[in-house]
C-alpha cells in the first residue's frame, strides 16, 4: 500500500530539535572546543589539535579505569540477567500476589540513585551497618573503606539490589504475553520444563531480553552516582569507574582538555554499542516480521 | 485407543459455585466410543474448549470422573493420558526448524531417530509440507503454522484420542476442505478416536460421524447429522443446525393435531398433553408453498444461489421456507402446509416424543 508522502510532518519535530541544541549540543560543542584547545583561562585558546586525546589513549589511568569498568559491567551482567530472568519465572502470574510482587520488585526502581547509594554506604558500615554488623559478628573481616575485594562485593550487590528488578520486569511483561496455549500444547507433546524455557519461553523474551541487556550494559557503563556515594572510588582506585574518574580528572583537578577528550570517545563508545545492538535488534525484529 | 467415559462430569471454574449457573459445564454422563469421529458444535461460550480441556487433562473438573477404557484418568497428568490435542490458534516452536518441530513429542517420548524420520516424512506428506521441512518455523503465515500443529497432533500414532480445537479457524478456506479432507480419511485409516471441537455445522456435519451440540454448558443432543436435522432434541438444535434453522411456533397440541391462529396443523402422530411453553417445530425444507394450508405473509424472499429462502411471517411469528430452483412464488394469496411427519413437538424447548414412540 502506498501512503502518501508528507515531509512537512518533519517540522513537528523542530521544538525537540531546538530543545535539545541548547540543553546537549551546544554544551557539547563547549567540550569539543576544550578537547582540541588548551587554555590558561581568559578565554585564551591554543590549539592542541590531537594532543589531549593521544595523551588519554596511551593513560595507563584510563586504561585502568576502562578495565575496572569492563570487568563491572560484565559482573553486574553475568549476575543480574540470569537472576532477572529466574525471578520472572517465578513470579505469581495473576491475583493479589502478583500485585504485591510487582509492587515490591518495582520499589527499588523508584529510589533516586543517591539515595540508594547512601543507604548501601549506612548498610554497609562495621560500626552501625546492619551489613557490616552482622558480617562482623559473623566473624568476617569485611570493611569496604579499606578492603578493595568488600568494596567491589558492595558496589555489586548494590547495583544488583538496585537494578536486577528491571530485568525481572520486563522479563515477566515478555512471559505474560505468550498465550496459554503454548503451555498447553509443551504439556500435550510432553516438553521437560528446560524444554518449555528453552522453546518456549526463552525465544518469547529474547526482545525484552535484549532490550534489558542493553539498559543494563548502558547504565552500568555510565554509572557514577551509587559507588562515588559508598566508596567514592576507593580504597585507593580499586572502584573508579570510568565516569568517577572522568568527574575527579575534570572538576577535581580541572585538567580539562584531557578530560574533554576523555568524555569524547567515552560517549562514542556508548553510541557505537547502542548502534550495534539498534542493528541487532531490528534485524531480529526482520526475521520475525518475515 | 480407548473408549472414554465422562461420568458424573461437572466444572465450574469458580472456586465455590453456589447455583447452577456457576458452572461451565453442567452434569452430564456420557460415552465416547473408542475409534469413533465426533464433533463438538455449539455457539461461543458454550463450554466445548473446556470439556476438551476435561478430557485431555489441561483442566480438572470439579465433580465427576473421567474414565479411558476402565481407567480412572480424573487426576492423571496430561502427559499420562497420551493425548493428542490441537489448539484454534498455532502454536509452533519459533527456533525450530518444522522438521523438529513436528518430532517434538515423539523426541520426548524417546522414540528411536530411524523411526521419528519415517514417521515425519509421512506427516510432512499428509499436510503438504515436505518441502519447508528444513526452514525455521518462524516467520511461517499461519497455516502453514496451523498445518504444523496438526502435524504434531497426528504424529504419535499410539494416542488414545486426538482432540482439535477449532483448528481450521485461520485457516484459508480452500486448504480449510482439504484438511478436513485429510483428517477425516486419516481417521478411517488409523481408526484414533478424534473429537473435533467447532462453531460452524458444515465442518461438523462433514467430520463427524457423530455429532454433540452443546448449548449453555450442556450436551444437548449427541446423534448422527440426519437425527439432528430431522428429530433435533432440543429447539437450540433445530435452530443451530440447518441454513436457515428450524421454524418455531407457539402452538396447541391435541393429540395428533396441533392449533395455532385458529387453523390445524396435523402432527403425524399422537401427542400427550404436554406442559410448559409448547411449539412447534418444521425445517423449512419441509415448508411447500401453496394456495391451502395456512395464511403467511411474505416479507422478503433470499436468492442464495442453489435455491431461494422466503422470509415470511405466519401469525406475527416468524417462518421460513425454502423454494426449492424452478418453483415459482404463487402470485396471490400465499399459503403454506407442512410436509407431515416432519413437525416436531417442543414443551420448554425440549422435544417431546409421540405417544407409542
Amino acid at each position: 500500500m502506498d501512503k502518501t508522502q508528507n515531509n512537512k510532518a518533519w517540522f513537528l519535530v523542530l521544538p525537540v530539535l531546538v530543545l535539545v541544541a541548547f540543553s546537549a549540543v551546544l554544551p557539547l560543542m563547549t567540550v569539543v572546543n576544550y578537547a582540541f584547545n588548551d587554555t590558561f583561562g581568559q578565554n585564551e585558546f591554543f590549539w592542541a589539535s590531537l594532543d589531549w586525546f593521544e595523551e588519554m589513549v596511551t593513560s595507563d589511568r584510563l586504561r585502568d579505569a576502562l578495565g575496572r569498568q569492563t570487568l563491572f559491567s560484565a559482573i553486574i551482567l553475568a549476575i543480574e540477567v540470569p537472576l532477572g530472568i529466574f525471578i520472572a519465572l517465578n513470579m505469581p502470574k495473576k491475583g493479589f500476589w502478583a500485585s504485591l510482587v510487582l509492587i515490591l520488585m518495582a520499589l527499588p526502581l523508584l529510589i533516586p540513585f543517591n539515595v540508594v547509594g547512601t543507604i548501601w554506604q549506612i548498610f554497609g558500615r562495621v560500626d552501625i551497618g546492619l551489613l557490616g554488623r552482622a558480617l562482623a559478628a559473623m566473624g568476617i573481616d569485611y570493611n569496604y573503606t579499606n578492603d578493595p575485594l568488600d568494596a567491589w562485593f558492595t558496589v555489586i550487590i548494590m547495583d544488583v539490589w538496585h537494578w536486577t528488578s528491571l530485568v525481572a520486569l520486563l522479563c515477566y511483561a515478555g512471559l505474560q504475553s505468550i498465550p496459554q496455549a503454548y503451555y498447553q500444547a509443551a504439556r500435550i507433546d510432553q516438553a521437560t520444563r528446560w524444554s518449555v524455557f528453552r522453546y518456549i519461553e526463552l525465544p518469547k523474551m529474547k526482545g525484552v531480553l535484549l532490550i534489558a541487556v542493553l539498559l543494563r550494559f548502558m547504565d552500568s557503563f555510565m554509572i557514577y552516582t551509587e559507588p562515588f556515594v559508598v566508596t567514592g572510588g576507593g580504597p585507593g582506585n580499586s572502584t573508579t569507574f570510568l565516569s568517577i574518574d572522568l568527574a575527579k580528572m575534570a572538576t577535581g583537578q580541572f585538567d580539562l582538555g584531557p578530560a574533554a577528550a576523555f568524555s569524547l570517545m567515552y560517549f562514542l563508545v556508548i553510541l557505537l554499542i547502542s548502534w550495534v545492538f539498534f542493528t541487532v535488534m531490528t534485524n531480529l525484529d526482520r526475521e520475525e516480521n518475515r | 485407543m480407548s473408549r472414554i467415559t465422562l461420568s458424573k462430569l461437572a466444572h465450574s471454574y469458580l472456586p465455590n459455585p453456589k447455583g447452577e449457573d456457576d458452572f461451565a459445564l453442567k452434569e452430564m454422563d456420557h460415552v465416547w466410543q473408542d475409534g469413533g469421529a465426533y464433533a463438538l458444535l455449539g455457539a461461543s461460550g458454550c463450554g466445548k474448549t473446556t470439556l476438551l480441556n476435561i478430557i485431555s487433562g489441561l483442566v480438572r473438573p470439579s465433580q465427576g470422573r473421567v474414565l479411558f477404557g476402565d481407567q480412572d484418568v480424573t487426576d492423571a497428568a496430561t502427559t499420562e493420558r497420551n493425548i493428542a490435542q490441537v489448539f484454534q490458534f498455532p502454536v509452533v516452536y519459533d527456533t525450530m526448524t518444522v522438521r523438529q518441530n513436528l518430532a517434538f513429542p515423539l523426541r520426548n517420548r524417546g522414540m528411536d531417530a530411524g523411526y521419528i524420520a519415517r514417521r515425519i516424512d509421512q506427516i510432512a506428506a499428509m499436510i503438504g509440507m515436505e518441502a519447508m521441512l528444513d526452514r525455521k518455523a518462524l516467520g511461517l503465515t499461519a497455516d502453514a503454522k496451523q498445518k504444523i500443529s496438526l502435524g504434531r497432533g497426528m504424529v504419535r500414532e499410539d494416542v488414545n484420542a486426538i482432540l482439535f480445537d477449532e483448528p481450521l479457524t485461520v485457516i484459508d478456506p480452500h486448504m480449510k476442505w482439504e484438511l478436513r479432507t485429510q483428517l477425516k480419511s486419516l481417521h478411517r485409516e488409523f481408526g484414533h478416536t478424534m473429537i473435533y471441537v467447532t462453531h460452524d455445522q458444515t465442518e461438523a456435519l462433514t467430520f463427524a460421524d457423530k455429532v454433540v451440540v452443546m448449548y449453555d454448558g450442556r450436551v444437548v443432543q449427541m446423534g448422527t447429522p440426519e437425527e439432528l436435522f430431522e428429530t433435533p432434541a432440543h429447539t437450540f438444535v433445530g435452530y443451530f443446525i440447518g441454513s436457515p434453522g428450524m421454524n418455531l411456533l407457539d402452538a396447541e397440541v391435541m393429540g395428533a393435531e396441533a392449533r395455532l391462529q385458529g387453523a390445524t396443523v396435523p402432527l403425524g402422530a399422537a401427542y400427550g398433553p404436554t406442559t410448559g411453553r409448547t411449539q412447534i417445530g418444521i425445517r423449512p425444507e419441509y415448508v411447500t408453498l401453496s394456495d391451502e394450508g395456512l395464511p403467511v405473509t411474505v416479507r422478503r424472499v433470499e436468492d442464495v444461489g442453489r435455491h431461494r429462502i422466503v422470509r415470511a411471517e405466519l401469525g406475527g411469528q416468524p417462518l421460513n421456507a425454502i423454494l426449492p430452483e424452478g418453483k415459482t412464488l404463487p402470485a396471490d394469496g400465499t399459503r403454506v402446509s407442512f410436509a407431515s411427519g416432519k413437525v416436531n413437538v417442543y414443551a420448554n424447548d425440549w422435544r417431546v416424543a409421540p405417544k407409542g414412540a
